[in-house]
């Protein structure tokens, strides 16, 4: 194995070495630097002495040697550390060899551990990002649009919790699981979404970001193959598929029922496709799989026109006993719209305006804006279309909103 | 590794009778910890009503009524504990009667050497 082919191995498996590296020293900042010493190591002796049999199991053990190195120095520097120096002969004394199995139950820890409930929120995003999937906190923050300063504070405000409170490195027993698997899977779809939604940040990092969510997911789900991991999985491949017809050459948003349904991506739509029906089978799905469902249905039709209203509406239902959001009843009301009429739909998003809900959502105006001009009312979708406006910050959003003002202004 | 819970709640969620019967479910609480080697301390407090607080600012000693509350849940009791790692310390901040009504703060204990 020559240099290049130690670096394309360092890109494919640093962050299960380092994942291991950290069970076996307790230590993320430790395992970090022992990841890198391990592989500055492959690179000096592969080409030589050619490539062990395991290279991941080499990596691993090296990686523990030289922490032990690391530890001994630093043991001379400060005579303190009595806890390091009594890692230093567990380790010594720990197998060499290293089972598939317990690699990959490394890296669930790993994920489990970065997003604990007891982690702030902003704080497991970004440091499932860096330590889970190794990406760079210059990275994370261009794609977040922070400064590398904070976003690094907040990284080390969660490695610092995770030591002082001493959060377990464990995967969670299987009655705490349905509590624990929530929190990753938001961190993935939050991932995704930043990746996915238009608001801002160049366009090559927010591709990357969804694709790191969806490795994520896909990760997840061959570590642990829960129905929601599938159903989340299948949500974002169904949602990427129609990535590039979502917005012309100029930036402008196209709605789903006007995109070039020929250019959505068909090997996305057939995984997802097969991943949601793998999910529904389980009956112990939750509202990623059902979402995923509800994209499933309109993936199968060819034209906009041919799409199953009456089963987008029936998934609306389940989802509504899911999770009774009034932004899923806006959803709703939108496909009965489309099954049965525009009047059906607008008084049902009138009657959640009425009861107080969803007053500064954009999206609810913008929604309302669109079946007053169905409906003819010009001069009420105006105003509609001017309160969305108001209430979205998205560059995209408030062209898209802009265009509409104009035309009703223009046939007024 | 030791944690101190922090139960906060609203004074009077209790009704006398209940509140009886929570401090024996936590009485019993403390039973069961002790015999896993779990438990160090636990308390109720009296009512907030009943506070004093003390500063000392270049030499001067203040003593005042307070804390002045700017929430309504108060720190009502306490536990200390010695468990494994934060999940064991949810385990036991769930199964404390309070938290059922208020909130519990888990705070893990910095191990100050040199201590009697």
């Amino acid at each position: 194995m020559d240099s290049s082919e130690v670096e394309e191995l360092y890109r494919s498996d640093s962050r299960k070495v380092f994942a291991t590296l950290v069970r076996l020293l307790g230590n993320f900042d430790l395992a970090e630097e022992a990841t890198h010493e391990a592989f500055a190591a492959a690179i000096q002796q592969w080409p030589e002495q050619g490539t062990p049999a395991n290279p991941t199991s080499w990596l691993v053990s090296t990686g523990r040697f030289k922490a032990v190195d690391m530890l001994r120095r630093r043991a001379r520097l400060n005579d303190l550390q009595p806890e390091l120096i009594r890692r230093l002969s567990d380790i010594e004394t720990s197998n060499q060899s290293m089972a598939e199995q317990v690699i990959k139950d490394d890296r669930l820890r790993l994920i489990f551990t970065c997003c604990h409930p007891a982690i702030d929120p902003k704080v497991q995003v970004p440091l499932t990002l860096r330590e889970v999937c190794g990406l760079k906190t210059e990275e994370i923050a261009r794609a977040f649009l922070m400064t590398p300063s904070t976003l690094a504070q907040r990284i080390v405000r969660g490695k610092a919790k995770i030591r002082a409170a001493r959060i377990p490195y464990v995967i969670p027993s299987l009655n705490e699981l349905p509590e624990r698997l929530d929190p990753v899977l938001s961190v993935i779809y939050l991932v995704f979404n930043e990746g996915y939604s238009a608001s801002s940040g160049d366009s090559l990092t927010r591709v990357e970001l969804s694709a790191e969510a969806i490795r994520l997911a896909r990760l997840l789900v061959e570590l642990l193959p829960d129905p929601e991991a599938i159903g989340l999985l299948a949500l974002m491949l169904l949602h990427e598929s129609r990535r590039e017809t979502r917005m012309n050459a100029a930036g402008d948003i196209i709605l789903l029922e006007e995109q070039d349904r020929s250019l959505w991506d068909n090997e996305f739509i057939a995984e997802g496709r097969r991943l949601v029906e793998q999910a529904l089978r389980s009956r112990r799905f939750g509202i990623y799989t059902i979402q995923a469902a509800i994209s499933a249905v309109h993936a199968e039709a060819k034209l906009a026109c041919e799409t199953d209203w009456a089963q987008i509406v029936a998934l609306y239902d389940v989802l509504l006993r899911a999770d009774a959001s009034p932004v899923v009843e806006l959803n709703r009301a939108v496909a009965i719209a489309m099954r049965d009429d525009v009047a059906s739909g607008l008084a049902i998003i009138d009657a959640i305006l009425n009861r107080g809900d969803l007053r500064d959502y954009y999206l609810a105006h913008s929604a309302r804006g669109e079946f007053l001009r169905r409906l003819g009312n010009r001069e009420q979708a105006k105003l509609a279309f001017e309160r969305a406006l108001s209430l979205t910050q998205q560059e995209t959003e408030q062209r898209f909103l802009s265009k509409k003002i104009a035309e009703m202004e223009r046939d007024c | 590794m030791k944690y101190i819970l922090l139960i906060y709640s609203e004074e009077g969620v209790w009704r006398p009778d209940e509140l009886e019967v929570a401090r024996d479910q936590s009485v019993q609480l403390c039973h069961a910890l002790n015999e896993q080697g779990q438990y160090l301390s636990a308390a109720p407090l009296h009512p907030v009503s009943t506070a004093t607080c003390v500063r000392v600012r270049e030499g001067h000693r203040a003593v005042s009524d307070g804390p002045f509350a700017e929430t309504k849940e108060q720190l009502a009791g306490f536990f200390v504990i010695d468990v494994a790692n934060l999940d064991e310390a949810i385990v036991v901040a769930a199964s404390i009667p309070g938290t059922s009504r208020g909130t519990t703060e888990i705070r893990p204990i910095v191990d100050l050497p040199g201590l009697p």
